[in-house]
């Protein structure tokens, strides 16, 4: 049963976080949710990460924004490191989302095969 | 893709962000006894002038101007008059917006009310500084969640944490099951 008392120990839980942290998550992930990017699947994109990101303690936020441009790579997933790097995941469905996170906020390996300089390059426009 | 009820309202709350709300306030009753799912949106967003309230629910209408996108209350209305119901909009420009809407719980064409939790998630998380108050009613029982309480419990640690964005969805999602059920029974 969940009750109102849980917010204190999650309150505390994150807090201990921040202390151990010193300056907030390496990461900042964030999501395609403008109407393109939820007709295309973004919903259950978006759910997954933030389940898998409470349940692995991975050291991001995950975050919304509205449509970036490219409507047809959507679900976009896009990836802000703290040294100001950027990675643009495209066709992102929830298995991949899952994988995103275990590799790139885990342990900092970007996946080059969902990049959409990948995606660019399969369809001959690079 | 507007699969269930939820995903209608969704659209509606998106349209209070976007008028710059500060409070939002959904009351939904959901009533076997009167046969109706009956919820009313009211924001304290910038608000509407007659005549663009009376243009709103027309799908040839937005408030977008980078775009002629926006349907969301026209597909309410459609919704609310495919499902034996009814649809009402009230604005007022500086002060808000009351969208109340209803359809017939039992009529073939009425959605899924859809996942409540999920819904308040994905609204809260596009911007944790607006306030939401959802009193969901039934029959048998009532469940209200306000952010304001659950803001003063978290003390300062951000809403946007994932376990506290989950634990939302669950509490919301628990708290609407139990008003569901027959105590009296």
């Amino acid at each position: 049963m969940k009750s109102l008392e849980d917010l204190k120990k999650m309150r505390e839980a994150a807090l201990k976080k921040v202390e151990m942290r010193e300056g907030g998550k390496d990461y900042r992930v964030v999501v395609g949710m403008a109407t393109c990017g939820i007709a295309a699947g973004a919903r259950p994109v978006l759910n997954r990460l933030v389940e898998e990101t409470a349940n692995n303690d991975y050291n991001c936020v995950v975050t919304q924004t509205g449509c970036i441009g490219m409507c047809v790579y959507e679900p976009i997933v896009e990836v802000f490191g703290k040294e100001g790097d950027h990675t643009t995941y495209v066709h992102v469905d929830p298995e991949k989302a899952a994988r995103i996170l275990k590799e790139h906020i885990g342990e900092g390996k970007v996946i080059e095969e969902y990049t959409v300089e990948a995606a660019r390059k399969e369809n001959g426009n690079a | 893709m507007m699969e269930d009820l939820a995903m209608h309202i969704l659209e509606i709350l998106m349209n209070s962000i976007k008028a710059g709300a500060k409070l939002i306030t959904l009351k939904i009753k959901d009533s076997l006894n009167d046969d109706i799912i009956e919820f009313s949106i009211e924001d304290d967003g910038k608000g509407m002038d007659a005549e663009m309230a009376a243009r709103a629910a027309d799908p040839f209408t937005t408030s977008r101007t980078t775009r002629r996108i926006g349907m969301g209350l026209a597909f309410m209305k459609g919704l609310a008059e495919t499902c034996g119901g009814s649809f009402q909009l009230d604005s007022t420009p500086g002060v808000g917006t009351i969208v109340k809407a209803s359809v017939q719980k039992l009529n073939i064409d009425t959605p899924e009310l859809g996942d409540l939790g999920e819904m308040m998630m994905e609204s809260i998380q596009s911007d944790e500084k607006i306030d939401y108050v959802l009193e969901y009613t039934t029959d048998y029982g009532q469940f209200v969640f306000d952010t304001r309480i659950i803001k003063e419990e978290l003390a300062g640690v951000s809403l946007l944490e994932p376990e506290i964005l989950i634990w939302i969805k669950e509490y919301i999602n628990q708290g609407i099951e139990q008003a569901k059920e027959d105590t009296q029974q």
